[in-house]
């Protein structure tokens, strides 16, 4: 700097002052120090939730108490909020962090060996190590299976999204309630009512004679992706809606007012510009019936073996591995569900992140790669006319 | 730079829209129970610039678009009376709203291109969209009717060097002018304008305004505005609508632009254009 004058401190506002501080580390030691007299000298008895539970009220009792020397009312209940608020969103994180956290230790032996993902416990026998056997084929189940789902749910649920944002009307509300109300079906029962319709099956009434006289699926990946499907379509069609909905109104009237029909405005003009929105529709629909294991438990059975064919035979996921092989009662198979456990949360994790940053971007607006692309694309066209002329 | 709008045109490759005269009879229109116009009668001759002026909210906007069968969009609205373009009523039951629309084109108050296209495929929307885009073989073909839509849009010049950029690259007042090169690639034989400059600075609205008077022997044109400098610049004739407390909007004066701003025969539509009111 050319200048003699020192740069001028910037003013802090932020954060805890001083004298904040001080009252914030007086109250935590205080009522730990008198939480401890209480449980180790006067109590009989020792209790590590107690204690913490008789340290949380001391605290918020002390800081109150503390604060006031300086502040009057509205600050002192200002403070003992912020704390109690504070408090809560830490929680929330520990909860998040020690689940994965022990999660991951407990599956840490299974995950380091390559044969946890390329191997299948078909003829692993429970004294085998876990240098033997893995989860190639619940990765298999589960990628078939949610496939299945998709190609089942993001049709349906797209033009059901459709239908209630573009076309309307009193039946539209309708159909919005009984989606609200299948959002909102336990997955288990979802799992039930594919178990009871289709595994069950029932008998077709005679006047239909080509499809046979009975309907009835095996237990299989399908059947796993049709049960899925109950709980990944109203997720789809839910947030389908939202991204349609905020397509601007001018778009479709520009559309419509250069003589378009109504169809040809939905495919050519707001289905594109919603593009983006969509695509986290269809992740979140995915998140969300990746991980379940109640659908699934009654309908894809269970099988060691692997099976590439989701149509016949059981086949199994990776959720309903964890929840086989937690149960067992080998050290090697809980860490094999741990093990698999962390695979499926990092497959979770990888599709909301994904559903993030695709959503994060307005309808319409148009990514650096689709501009290269629409540029290359006229380039291209301009090239065969050049060789037209 | 070479003054676009005097350039030669390369000829239309599609048939080109032929002006036609708009009538409307007796028109009424509702939101709901609450009527907004009543017994407007208004004839916009071909291939001529037909300017709709008056206070804010008196129907103008409700009146174009019933021009163009885009009032029926809005739920719960409704209309009465008839719309003939070239002795046709629009609303007859055997006319269907799209071939309606794709005749009578549209520009908004607000520039929408669609985001998701290139400058190129912007201009091309009409027909695409309908499906009757150009196929692979005729990429001439395409390419000229873009030049000649954006030329007569006064556009080509700025953008020749960048079809392929997002129509949302341009300037509020670039996006405008392809608006309306993208109304006048579908050929139609009327064009409705509301407000179309009321977002633009001063040059792109003399642009705007030298592209009405550039295309308006090709196509009628209807336009609203605020603005009488610009209604007495560009157009040819001239409706004063007007809306009162328990009245519906209505015309309450018609002629030719000159008799509207020099000597109006209504003593209300002598204060409105000289400012005194609205
Ligand atoms: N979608 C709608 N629902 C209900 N009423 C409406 C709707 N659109 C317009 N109106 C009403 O219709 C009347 C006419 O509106 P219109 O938009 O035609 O006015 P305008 O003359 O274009 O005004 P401006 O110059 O401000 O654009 C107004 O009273 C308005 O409140
Ligand atoms: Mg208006």
């Amino acid at each position: 700097m050319s200048t003699n004058l020192p740069a001028p401190g910037r003013i802090r506002t932020g954060g805890l002052n001083p004298d904040q501080l001080f009252h914030l580390g007086s109250a935590v030691a205080g009522s730990f120090a008198l939480t401890w007299m209480l449980f180790e000298r006067i109590l009989p008895v020792t209790s590590p939730l107690g204690f913490a539970v008789s340290w949380y009220a001391l605290f918020l009792t002390m800081y109150a108490v503390i604060s006031a020397t300086t502040l009057d009312r509205v600050g002192v209940v200002d403070r003992v909020v912020g704390a109690l608020v504070a408090t809560a969103g830490a929680v929330l994180v520990a909860v998040l962090a020690g689940i994965v956290v022990f999660i991951t230790i407990r599956g840490k032996g299974a995950l380091a060996h390559t044969n946890f993902y390329t191997d299948t416990l078909a003829l692993v026998g429970p004294d085998d190590g876990l240098t033997k056997g893995g989860i190639y084929s619940a990765m298999i189940g589960t990628f078939e299976q949610v496939a299945l789902a998709i190609l089942i749910s993001v049709p349906v649920g797209i033009a059901t999204a459709v239908y209630l944002n573009e076309v309307g009307g009193r039946l539209a509300r309708t159909v919005r309630t009984v989606v609200h109300a299948m959002s909102a079906i336990p997955t288990i029962v979802a799992g039930l009512f594919i178990y009871a319709m289709f595994i069950i099956g029932f008998d077709l009434p005679h006047w239909l004679p080509l499809l046979g006289d009975r309907v009835s699926l095996p237990r299989s990946g399908f059947a796993a992706s049709l049960a899925l499907s109950v709980s990944m379509i109203p997720v789809v069609i839910t947030t389908a809606e939202v991204v349609l909905r905020l397509v601007p109104n001018g778009l479709r009237e520009a559309s419509l007012a250069l003589g378009t029909s109504r169809w040809q405005t939905v495919k050519g003009v707001v289905l594109p510009t919603a593009r983006p929105g969509l695509i986290t529709a269809v992740l979140l629909g995915i998140a969300r019936v990746i991980g379940e294991t109640s659908p699934v438990l009654l309908v894809a059975g269970y099988t060691n073996a692997l099976n590439y064919d989701p149509f016949h035979g059981p086949q199994v996921s990776l959720p309903l591995f964890v929840f086989n092989l937690a149960r067992q009662p080998f050290d090697v198979a809980i860490a094999r569900a741990f093990g698999a456990a962390v695979v499926l949360l990092v497959l979770v994790v990888i599709f909301f992140a994904t559903a993030r940053i695709l959503g994060g971007r307005a309808p319409g607006q148009v990514s650096a790669r689709k501009q290269r692309r629409l540029s290359a694309r006229l380039a291209r066209r301009q090239l065969v006319e050049g060789n037209l002329l | 730079m070479t003054d676009t709008l005097t350039t030669p045109l390369p000829p239309l490759p599609t048939s080109a829209g032929t002006p036609a005269t708009l009538s409307a009879r007796n028109v009424g229109a509702w939101f709901g129970d609450h009527q907004v116009l009543e017994g407007v009668d208004l004839e916009m001759k071909a291939g001529q610039v037909t300017a709709l002026i008056g206070p804010s909210g008196c129907g103008k906007s409700t009146f174009l678009r019933i021009l163009n069968r885009m009032h029926e969009l809005v739920p719960g609205a409704s209309l009465s009376g008839e719309v003939l373009i070239d002795g046709d009523d629009i609303y007859a039951p055997t006319m269907p709203p799209i071939e309606s629309r794709r005749r009578i084109g549209m520009v908004f108050q607000k520039a929408n291109p669609f985001p998701t296209m290139s400058i190129h495929d912007n201009v091309l929307s009409g027909l695409k969209l309908a499906g009757k885009g150009f196929g692979k073989g005729r990429a001439a073909e395409a390419g000229d009717l873009v030049e000649h839509s954006l030329r007569s849009a006064g556009l080509w010049d700025e953008v020749r060097n960048r079809l392929g950029a997002p129509g949302g690259s341009l300037s509020g007042g670039q996006q405008q002018r392809l608006c309306i090169a993208r109304a006048l690639a579908v050929s139609p034989d009327v064009l409705l304008m509301d407000e179309p400059c009321s977002a633009l600075d001063p040059t792109s609205t003399r642009r705007v305004e030298e592209t009405i008077a550039a295309i308006a022997h090709e196509v009628t044109v209807v336009i609203v505005t605020h603005n009488m400098q610009q209604a007495q610049r560009v157009s040819d004739r001239c409706a004063f609508f007007l809306a009162a407390e328990n009245q519906p909007g209505h015309i309450v004066e018609q002629g030719s632009t000159a008799d509207i701003f020099e000597n109006p025969r209504d003593e209300r539509t002598s204060d409105y254009v000289n400012g005194r009111f609205g």
